[in-house]
């Protein structure tokens, strides 16, 4: 999976969690960038995409994560595991 | 995973749900979204349909019938990821649920301070969602068995305490959510034998709250029984707890919604009644018309033979159970009812079947048929067929119908059905079979008091007592035909209204030469506030069942009686309308009550009887000893 296709699914996901469809998420994007993506969404956010992409996160990663970049690059190092 | 296998997917979630947001008018948007409701969605798409739901304005949602709960959750454990689930979960149900979500681990304080939110909520349920850390955290791993059960008893008393509260100072029905067991295995194999260690002590625990909670008239919301036959990490998951304190995983939320409404609506009433059964490759294996008796697949000798066999027999436990059962099949008749006669290996028997509804006939139109002659709702029934496309023309045509997603392999028919379908509802089957019976001897008889006099009617009647409370609610909530005010009540309000010196509660019965119809009418009545010797009719209602059986000149005979051994002089009544009490709109006039001019609500109408003028209204009824 490319960067962008991995951009589109959080981006989806965090549109559908939040009710919000003008959220586009980049690489560069940090969670206080985004309106009501507060710590409760974050983990909600993260469970989703590890029930989409069937792969789980550390917890150690998701509290460093600061950027969706880094997400994206945590998600596809964990994709390419599988 | 834990999944609702039993509903089916959506053709196209999001495409559905953008068509029920483009959809103007407010009543039909909601009727879209209850629709998409039924289907298997996940945890996020539960959410997104939580938030189109909220598009539906409060003041836009009244009068189509969805009946609105308020429930509030207290929890030890962050909840908010639940909320949409139980909302969905209650508009699969047309029940419009309002949750409050009390502030994580305060539902101490929230339950003892009169100015809490909680308070102002005023909530019909309470649901309280512990987890079992409180409760066993001060239990060393050394504890003897002693200390562990002193340790135990004393939370389970924390509890009551709690549940005492929420009913007393709120008149909330309490649902108290059993333990999960989180805690991990120190002395493996042996940790049921340790009185310390923490999986007995949450065992335990668990066995205590179902007796006390049994006791206390608590609802029990067994997610310990769940996640046993689930799984415990499909669940808990360690990293939401640790990140979030989240209990309950986000992939078991959509259940969890689903376990709770469930739960809100047997209490209301609203259980399933009815089991639907199809009858070729459903409960025997091959088509009856084309093998014959002796070629289908049923009982001992063969493993698929075995498998329908097995839903037959879950089929006769949930009619013992008090679930009616019904056929509806496209068969020949007389090929069916030689199976259920002459094939050994049948388990189910043709007197087990209320209705049995086998012809050509489309099958959305047979259920209709089954639900009319049953004097129950469409929403009652459950239709069990292995046909994917009469499901889904059921489906189609008849959207309240629950229709369970099979397995295609019929191994897993019982398993499906009962995930779907686990009611508490009571003994009634033995009635419905019964009504059947009845109209066979209406158009028999000549003459309708002929038919009334053959019936051989007995009455048992007597104040509400705690002991009729659970089915009088369920009579009200759930009555719409004969109902004269249409106004609701929670258990508690009518033990209330029952307990009130100032007040008379009656509460009747009715046997007949087919079987006893159970409790079947109710009537509130409660001195009048400007007038001690008029009391007012606050509700009354009758079941559909015992229609046109001089059951209300009867009830109104002992009304009457039981207001004059009270002193009264006079009765009063108001008749509210409604689009389905058309059926006794007639009713006070017919029992020589008078109207009374003057200002009530549209709609509403009020009557009065003097009594000293009341002549007791003749009956085929006789009166059995008063309780």
């Amino acid at each position: 999976m490319t960067d962008q296709e991995l951009l589109d699914i959080f981006t989806r996901t965090l549109n559908d969690l939040l009710a919000d469809d003008t959220i586009v998420l980049s690489m560069e994007t940090r969670r206080s960038d985004v309106p009501n993506w507060d710590s409760f969404s974050y983990v909600t956010f993260i469970a989703a995409v590890e029930m989409e992409l069937d792969i789980r996160f550390r917890v150690a990663a998701v509290e460093a994560f600061a950027t969706v970049g880094d997400i994206v690059a945590e998600t596809r190092t964990l994709l390419k595991k599988k | 995973m834990v999944t609702m296998h039993w509903l089916h997917r959506p053709a196209d979630f999001r495409q559905s749900l953008k068509s029920a947001l483009a959809t103007a008018q407010p009543a039909e948007r909601l009727q879209q979204l209850a629709a998409l409701a039924q289907h298997r969605i996940g945890f996020v798409e539960t959410i997104q349909l939580d938030n189109a739901l909220k598009s539906v304005a409060t003041g836009e949602q009244a009068g189509i019938g969805f009946t609105r709960i308020r429930l509030a959750i207290l929890s030890s454990s962050t909840i908010d990821h639940l909320l949409p689930a139980i909302r969905v979960a209650g508009l699969r149900r047309r029940q419009l649920i309002e949750v409050h979500a009390g502030q994580f681990g305060q539902y101490r304080q929230e339950l003892m301070d009169p100015a809490s939110a909680l308070h102002a909520f005023r909530p019909e349920l309470i649901l309280l969602s512990l987890t079992p850390h409180d409760a066993i955290a001060g239990v060393p791993l050394t504890a003897s068995a002693e200390h562990a059960k002193q340790a135990i008893t004393a939370a389970i008393a924390d509890l009551r305490e709690l549940w005492r509260r929420a009913r007393d100072d709120f008149g909330a029905t309490v649902i108290q959510q059993s333990y999960l067991d989180v805690t991990e295995q120190v002395f493996g194999s042996y940790d049921r034998l340790v009185p310390g260690a923490p999986a007995r002590l949450v065992a335990d625990l668990n066995d205590l709250l179902a007796e006390a909670a049994s006791q206390s008239g608590v609802l029990l919301l067994d997610v310990a029984r769940s996640s046993a036959r689930d799984g415990i990490d499909a669940w808990f998951d360690i990293a939401r707890w640790l990140q979030g304190k989240i209990e309950i995983a986000p992939q078991a939320a959509p259940l969890y919604g689903d376990l709770v409404g469930r739960l809100i609506a047997a209490q209301r009433g609203l259980s399933k009644k009815c089991l639907v059964l199809d009858l070729d490759n459903t409960i025997w294996g091959g088509v009856i018309g084309d093998v014959g008796l002796e070629g289908i697949v049923l009982g001992e000798g063969s493993a698929a033979g075995e498998a329908h066999h097995a839903l037959q027999r879950y089929a006769r436990s949930l009619k013992e159970r008090g679930i009616i059962l019904a056929v509806c099949s496209k068969n020949e008749a007389a090929i069916a009812e030689s199976a259920f006669r002459d094939h050994p290996e049948m388990i189910l028997q043709r007197k087990d079947i209320a209705a049995f509804m086998v012809n050509w006939t489309d099958k959305a139109t047979n259920l209709e048929s089954i639900a009319a002659q049953l004097n129950i709702g469409l929403d009652s029934l459950v239709f069990v067929d292995d046909n994917p496309a009469e499901r889904a023309r059921v489906r189609e045509s008849l959207p309240m119908v629950a229709v369970p997603e099979l397995p295609e392999d019929p191994a897993g028919y019982v398993r499906c059905i009962a995930d779907a379908f686990t009611e508490e509802d009571r003994q009634r089957v033995g009635q419905y079979a019964a009504n059947i019976d009845r109209e066979a001897l209406r158009s028999t008889f000549q003459s309708m008091d002929d038919f009334l006099r053959g019936l051989d009617m007995s009455l048992t009647f007597g104040p509400v007592t705690p002991v009729e409370l659970s089915r009088v609610t369920q009579l009200i909530n759930k009555t719409n035909q004969f109902n004269t005010t249409t106004r609701r009540y929670t258990a508690e309000e009518i033990a209330a209204l029952a307990e009130a010196p100032q007040n008379i509660t009656l509460q009747l019965r009715l046997a007949d030469r087919f079987g006893d119809n159970g409790l079947v009418s109710v009537m509130i009545l409660c001195q009048n506030h400007d007038d001690p010797k008029v009391f007012d009719i606050v509700n009354w209602v009758m079941s559909c069942r015992v229609f046109g059986r001089q059951l209300e000149h009867e009830t109104m005979n002992i009304a009457v009686e039981s207001a004059r051994a009270r002193g009264a002089h006079g009765l009063r009544a108001d008749l509210i309308a409604t689009a389905k009490n058309g059926v006794i709109k007639d009713l006070y006039g017919g029992l020589g009550f008078s109207p009374v001019p003057g200002q009530t609500a549209a709609g509403t109408s009020r009557w009065k009887v003097d009594l000293a003028a009341y002549t007791a209204l003749p009956t085929f009824i006789s009166r059995r000893a008063t309780a």
